[in-house]
């Protein structure tokens, strides 16, 4: 076990990927945005030259050579950077990508990885911050990834590389600099297998991402006064850990689900729908949803703080469903 | 008349640049050795088996195209049909220059070149029709058809969908260093799509091994595309990108197949795409429904039948006396059977149940 932060486990897990597959190549060579810690990512560059192709700014393109590639024999880990970005490449990721196994009648698969970052980083606008994750929810084949910690980044990041399904990877850059004990050496986190981050009794706080954080900090919080939050991690969205999420609910009776999509359709949404369908005889109090509102990103900083679910906004929530 | 007049000369973008009979500083040049050659030229064509092979698949696939538009007027098959009669030459010339393991990718006009790429026509017809043993169990239909075993990436059934996938095929050949090439055929429908450039600039950045083929059968479906095509030449646009961009005639097998054939040879030696245009033309409408094709010009379908590939082909083959009338109506009759074969498999295939539905969502 050794500490590291997120960016590192991130780069780390990368290079075992490389390292073990010859079929494993980048297309984009940042991987970490413009994030101060984008050094970490030199020694892949020199360790892997050969199997890094830098591209120009060329979203449908490379996202399709990459679903083209993997068709052939190839592992690509595609970098799409920002996440409002695969909006350029969306034919190619939920069109062929996503439909390719199944139209082909399970002949093909396409083992790419689509990389991104998503959510609010902070001055973003309305045209650099979105979470696509929900609209990609919506669209079956793929494999959606939304690791929370430097352990599952690690983890995660391996299993999506050796996944045979077209996997969107989707991290946040405000989680870079968060610390955490990793594992050393190679180790897989399956999908599908939810994280109980934190233990409770009270109520059940359902979060992705960088809010999973969030939610942790209101449950820290919530603990001084006595209100024990159980913090339900999905890692994964698509595969679901649907039993996970049923069995927190059905011991805590309340429900509030948190994430940075906005509201309509968004991740908290589906989640919210699940349980009311499968554990409405365990609910004491109606589902809420802590999630961005519909309007477009602002710009000013106070507007983007405003709309941005904070652990306050998760507290405020949690009281709520206590009545 | 010199005695060597037949002595073989090359010549390269008009200009004689080796011959024993003329000499251009000079100012001599043999005009007679000029006109033998580009008669030879013609003259070196594959060989025999090879041209019958080409011959046999074009019959094939206008056969296939017969019975689909059949299939679709009888109300026997769900979806459209985009049928390929006419533009046999294209599929037959470009695939006679790949291998089992080169790959192809192709768009919902794409059952000849499954046929030229060496689909089976009895599971193409099981696809047509929605069944269980079709290539795609059914869940593909028409325009989705696919073939690991050939290198066939799969048809598509948006617009230049199939172009970056079999560029990407390129790219993992050259990645995993092997000779392989990709070829992606599309039409002039697909010049004006974004990611045609982008697909092209990439290939050029990389020097990816793809060759870009483009139908031009000289309608987006009901639009004339000069219409809506801006630019002087459809060649210009792979010149743009610094791609080495030709014409060809698209109803002439030989003529595709030579120039398919050196840029297959270039791009397995590792010098990059290669984009060209064949002028071609569909019998049929855009879809088998597209019956009154209103929108073609007059006497337009009776000039272009004129050409048709097919007999063009077997009328070449006979008077260059390279085969025999009766092993052509041998393959002919051959072809017939074994198109009726296939359908009658197709026609008795059983239908995929509903727990075909949730298979193949994600790979085991």
């Amino acid at each position: 076990m050794t500490e590291m932060n997120y960016a590192e486990a991130l780069v780390d897990g990368l290079y075992i990927s490389m390292d073990s597959d010859p079929r494993v190549s980048l297309i984009g060579r940042h991987v970490l945005g413009l994030s101060p810690l984008r050094y970490l990512m030199e020694r892949i560059r020199d360790a892997f030259a050969d199997r890094i192709l830098n591209p120009p700014v060329s979203e449908a393109g490379i996202a399709s050579l990459g679903v083209g590639a993997a068709m052939a024999g190839a592992r690509p880990f595609v970098d799409i950077a920002t996440a409002s970005f695969v909006f350029e490449a969306w034919p190619q990721v939920v069109n062929e990508a996503a439909n390719a196994h199944h139209m082909s009648g399970g002949q093909f698969t396409v083992p790419v990885v689509f990389h991104m970052l998503h959510g609010l980083r902070g001055g973003g606008s309305a045209q650099h911050s979105h979470s696509p994750q929900a609209m990609l929810w919506n669209c079956p084949g793929l494999e959606i990834v939304l690791p929370s910690s430097p352990r599952d980044v690690k983890g995660l990041i391996r299993t999506a590389v050796k996944s045979d399904n077209p996997t969107v990877f989707i991290v946040h850059s405000k989680l870079f600099t968060l610390k955490g004990d990793v594992p050393e050496g190679d180790y897989e986190i399956p999908f599908g297998q939810a994280d109980i981050k934190r233990e409770g009794g009270d109520v059940t706080v359902v979060a992705t991402s960088l809010v999973v954080q969030k939610a942790l900090e209101a449950a820290n919080a919530l603990s001084q006064e006595g209100i024990e939050v159980e913090v339900v991690d999905p890692r994964t969205i698509v595969p679901l850990d649907k039993e996970a999420i049923l069995r927190s609910v059905a011991k805590t009776g309340r429900l509030v689900v948190a994430d940075e999509c906005n509201l309509s359709c968004g991740v908290a949404s589906e989640i919210a729908a699940i349980v009311a369908e499968y554990a409405f005889e365990s609910l004491k109090a109606p589902i809420l949803r802590v999630a961005r509102p519909d309007v477009p990103v602002s710009f000013s900083a106070p507007l983007e703080d405003y709309i941005t679910p904070t652990p306050e906004k998760i507290t405020a929530a949690v009281r709520k469903v206590l009545g | 008349m010199p005695a060597s007049c037949n002595q073989v000369v090359f010549f390269e973008k008009g200009l004689l640049v080796d011959s024993e009979h003329g000499n251009p500083d000079k100012g001599v040049i043999n005009l007679t050795v000029m006109v033998e050659k580009k008669v030879k030229r013609k003259d070196r064509h594959p060989p025999v088996d090879k041209l019958l092979k080409m011959y046999r698949e074009m019959l094939t696939i206008r056969a296939f195209e017969e019975r689909a538009g059949e299939l679709y007027a009888s109300g026997a098959m769900p979806g459209l049909v985009h049928l390929y009669s006419g533009q046999e030459a294209v599929a037959v010339g470009v695939c006679a220059a790949l291998n089992t393991d080169d790959y192809i990718a192709s768009h919902h006009r794409g059952h000849g070149h499954c046929i030229a790429k060496g689909a089976r026509v009895d599971l193409m017809f099981a696809e047509l029709l929605g069944r269980l043993p079709g290539y795609c169990r059914g869940k593909g239909g028409s325009m989705h058809i696919a073939d690991p075993l050939t290198g066939n990436l799969g048809t598509t059934g948006i617009v230049g969908g199939g172009i970056p996938i079999a560029t990407g095929a390129a790219l993992s050949s050259k990645l995993r260093r092997t000779t392989q090439v990709g070829v992606c055929f599309f039409g002039d429908g697909a010049l004006n799509q974004g990611i045609l450039f982008e697909t092209m600039n990439l290939a050029s950045i990389w020097k990816l091994p793809v060759i870009l083929v483009c139908e031009n059968n000289l309608y987006g479906e009901f639009t004339a595309s000069d219409t809506v095509t801006a630019g002087k030449q459809y060649t210009s646009r792979g010149q743009a990108f610094s791609i080495p961009s030709k014409e060809v005639d698209g109803m002439d097998v030989l003529a595709v197949h030579q120039v398919a054939d050196e840029a297959v040879r270039k791009a397995r030696a590792g010098k990059g795409p290669t984009f060209f245009v064949c002028n071609t033309y569909r019998f049929k409408g855009h879809h088998a429904g597209d019956q009154k094709q209103s929108y073609k010009r007059e006497q337009e379908t009776e000039e272009w039948t004129r050409k048709d590939p097919i007999p063009r082909l077997s009328q070449w083959l006979l008077s260059k006396k390279l085969v025999d009338r009766s092993i052509l109506s041998k393959i002919e009759e051959e072809v017939e059977a074994l198109v009726q074969e296939g359908l009658e498999f197709a026609q008795n295939a059983p239908e995929p149940g509903p727990d075909e539905l949730m298979k193949h969502v994600y790979a085991e």
